[in-house]
């Protein structure tokens, strides 16, 4: 399947994601996807679409709110870049491991670095902080500048 | 999971066998595995917050600092993300010049990898013998670029270091040597029985698992996926060079090792095939400070497998962000899987079978004030411990709290030790604090 073919499929079946789906070079494709709508395109992407292997997940701090990209591929070869607004007042995701196991260390990488919430995750140990890391505190959002010196060692 | 009959063996985050930190809790009943957990994020180092904070240029030297074994991997994916975005028509000439440089560092990379496995299966002249010979890939790589392990060699635009006919000739001597011994060593791998014994059936991921986990690079093809960013998503020089990619369909450790010693001879014959076909022109193309606002993603074939970065510009010199995936963080999750129901001892050999990379794994480390061991308030000389329970007993013959022991207490021991044994520090602090 071609890259425009994945383009046209997207914008048949989601009548929402007419324009929203850019192919920026050969084997790149990016899709801007709404919150409300994000399960059922996923879900679309990796059933009907064989986008089956997850790269990873990426999140980032947008200023006025968050993004979380899903880097999806297709044996290896044709990567959908889906990516989702989130709100900085209530940033939360639901975990994709149902459909991508390997997706847990990327949501827990996502809950600590920038304190995305992502339900539906088993519980585990925590990564890629350490466990005395102060509760709050998320290095990859834009207003963090770095960790405060001499801290008080929480358990010595 | 972990359950309450088992015994659990807790290995790291400091510990001989293993390389890097990082914690795996073992739960054994007999010899056998029944569970398995990784905790990781000992070596997290912040790179990608730092990178915010720095220029392209400078996070790139930040970016090929990530990892000390594939440097070039990782600065070759993100200044390809970087130029994708700035739109930079890197010359042919420097694209060769980075696949000759990635292939030398395969080279090395499996080489290495060789020797650290025969090291854990106890077979350590296997481990000499690799790594005299990575001597000669080594050499090769300093020749080219003036480092060994951070080769500095990737550049916004281009390359920063030219071949001539000289190295050329040079890099073609090392290669004949070293495919020499590698056939020694396909041959060693088909035919030597502790290799066999020890690597086949052990650390078994089947190919559904493979898929399911996205297992990236040799752990994934010698469970017969052939995937392989070279082929499928070509970049640098790699459209017009010919190569096989290997795998097998053993699943297990030995297939992991025959798949890295086919893909060493692979290397070999790419490496020829890029010094008679290297273009002439400029290795440079002027780039400029400020990346246009964008957003690109980059795929690598690293020595481990499929390396990631995601780059988003925001029109100014910084990034706006970057994100690393490195191939261990997708290769770890199938760790679990292959120490399903196998033997303890097999643990090693398993782990490093993957040829974890925990530096590119993790990205960032938290800093943190000395441990300080807290004192009774009323008694100066009475330690307590972290529930603020003062110590038994003196340090010698001290009995732990519980199981809790400070770090202070260690080290006191530790002194107490050496005085027993007719090391004395005092003097000597005594000494020093006369010198400062």
């Amino acid at each position: 399947m071609s890259e425009k073919n994945i383009k046209q499929e997207l914008e048949d079946k989601f009548t929402y994601l007419k324009e929203a789906v850019i192919i920026q070079r050969k084997g790149r494709i990016f899709a801007q996807v709404p919150l409300d709508k994000f399960d059922e395109v996923f879900a679309y992407a990796v059933k009907q679409m064989r986008f089956l292997a997850l790269s990873a997940i990426t999140g980032l701090d947008r200023g006025d709110g968050f993004e979380v990209i899903y880097h999806l591929n297709q044996e290896g070869k044709i990567l959908l870049n889906l990516s989702v607004g989130l709100s900085k007042e209530n940033p939360e995701v639901k975990s994709v491991t149902a459909y991508c196991p390997s997706a847990d260390i990327y949501e827990r990488e996502l809950m600590d670095l920038l304190g995305i919430k992502v339900s539906g995750l088993t519980a585990g140990h925590r990564y890629p902080l350490t466990d005395d890391w102060p509760k709050g505190e998320y290095p990859l959002r834009k207003d963090w500048k770095g960790p405060v010196r001499n801290r008080e060692v929480q358990n010595a | 999971m972990h359950e309450s009959g088992d015994v659990r063996i807790p290995i790291g985050p400091q510990h001989p066998a293993l390389k890097e930190p990082e914690s795996f809790l073992i739960s054994l009943r007999g010899e056998k595995i029944t569970a398995s957990s990784v905790r990781l994020g000992y070596n997290h180092r912040g790179i990608e917050k730092a990178c915010e904070e720095r220029t392209y240029t400078q996070g790139l030297y930040l970016i090929e600092r990530i990892c000390g074994i594939c440097s070039h991997s990782h600065s070759t994916c993100f200044v390809q993300a970087v130029e994708e975005i700035a739109g930079i028509q890197v010359s042919d000439r420097a694209k060769y010049m980075r696949t000759l440089i990635a292939e030398l560092e395969r080279i090395h990379s499996h080489l290495l990898w060789l020797g650290v496995a025969g090291h854990e299966i106890g077979f350590d002249t296997l481990l000499m013998y690799t790594w005299r010979d990575r001597e000669v890939v080594m050499d090769l790589l300093a020749t080219l670029t003036g480092n060994r392990v951070n080769y500095g060699i990737n550049t916004i635009g281009g390359v920063r270091r030219d071949i001539n006919s000289k190295q050329k000739e040079e890099v073609l001597k090392a290669i004949d040597i070293l495919e020499d011994r590698t056939k020694y060593y396909i041959d060693l791998a088909k035919n030597e029985t502790t290799l066999l014994k020890r690597l086949q059936g052990v650390g078994v991921l089947s190919h559904e698992d493979a898929k399911k986990l996205d297992a990236v690079g040799p752990t994934a093809r010698a469970s017969g996926i052939e995937r392989d960013v070279r082929k499928d998503d070509p970049y640098a020089a790699y459209a017009e060079l010919d190569f096989k990619v290997i795998s097998v369909n053993s699943c297990d450790v030995y297939g992991r090792t025959l798949v890295r010693l086919g893909e060493l001879m692979e290397s070999f014959s790419l490496v020829r095939q890029i010094i008679r076909k290297i273009p002439e022109g400029p290795i440079l193309v002027k780039s400029p400070r400020k990346i246009p606002a964008g957003q690109a993603v980059s795929r690598y074939e690293a020595p481990r497998g499929e390396d990631l970065h995601y780059v988003r510009a925001n029109g100014t010199e910084k990034p706006d962000r970057v994100k690393v995936r490195a191939p261990t963080l997708a290769n770890i999750q199938s760790v679990s899987k292959m120490l399903e129901d196998r033997y303890l001892a097999d643990m090693p050999i398993v782990i490093a079978a993957i040829d974890p990379c925990f530096s590119c794994t993790d990205r960032l480390i938290a800093i943190y004030p000395d441990w300080v061991m807290p004192r009774a308030k009323n008694a100066p000389g009475t330690y307590l411990n972290c529930a603020g329970v003062p110590l038994a007993g003196k340090l010698r013959g001290y009995t732990p709290v519980g199981n809790i022991v400070a770090w202070e207490t260690i080290r006191l021991k530790g002194i107490a030790w050496y005085k027993d044994k007719g090391i004395d520090f005092t003097s000597l602090n005594k000494r020093l604090t006369k010198l400062f």
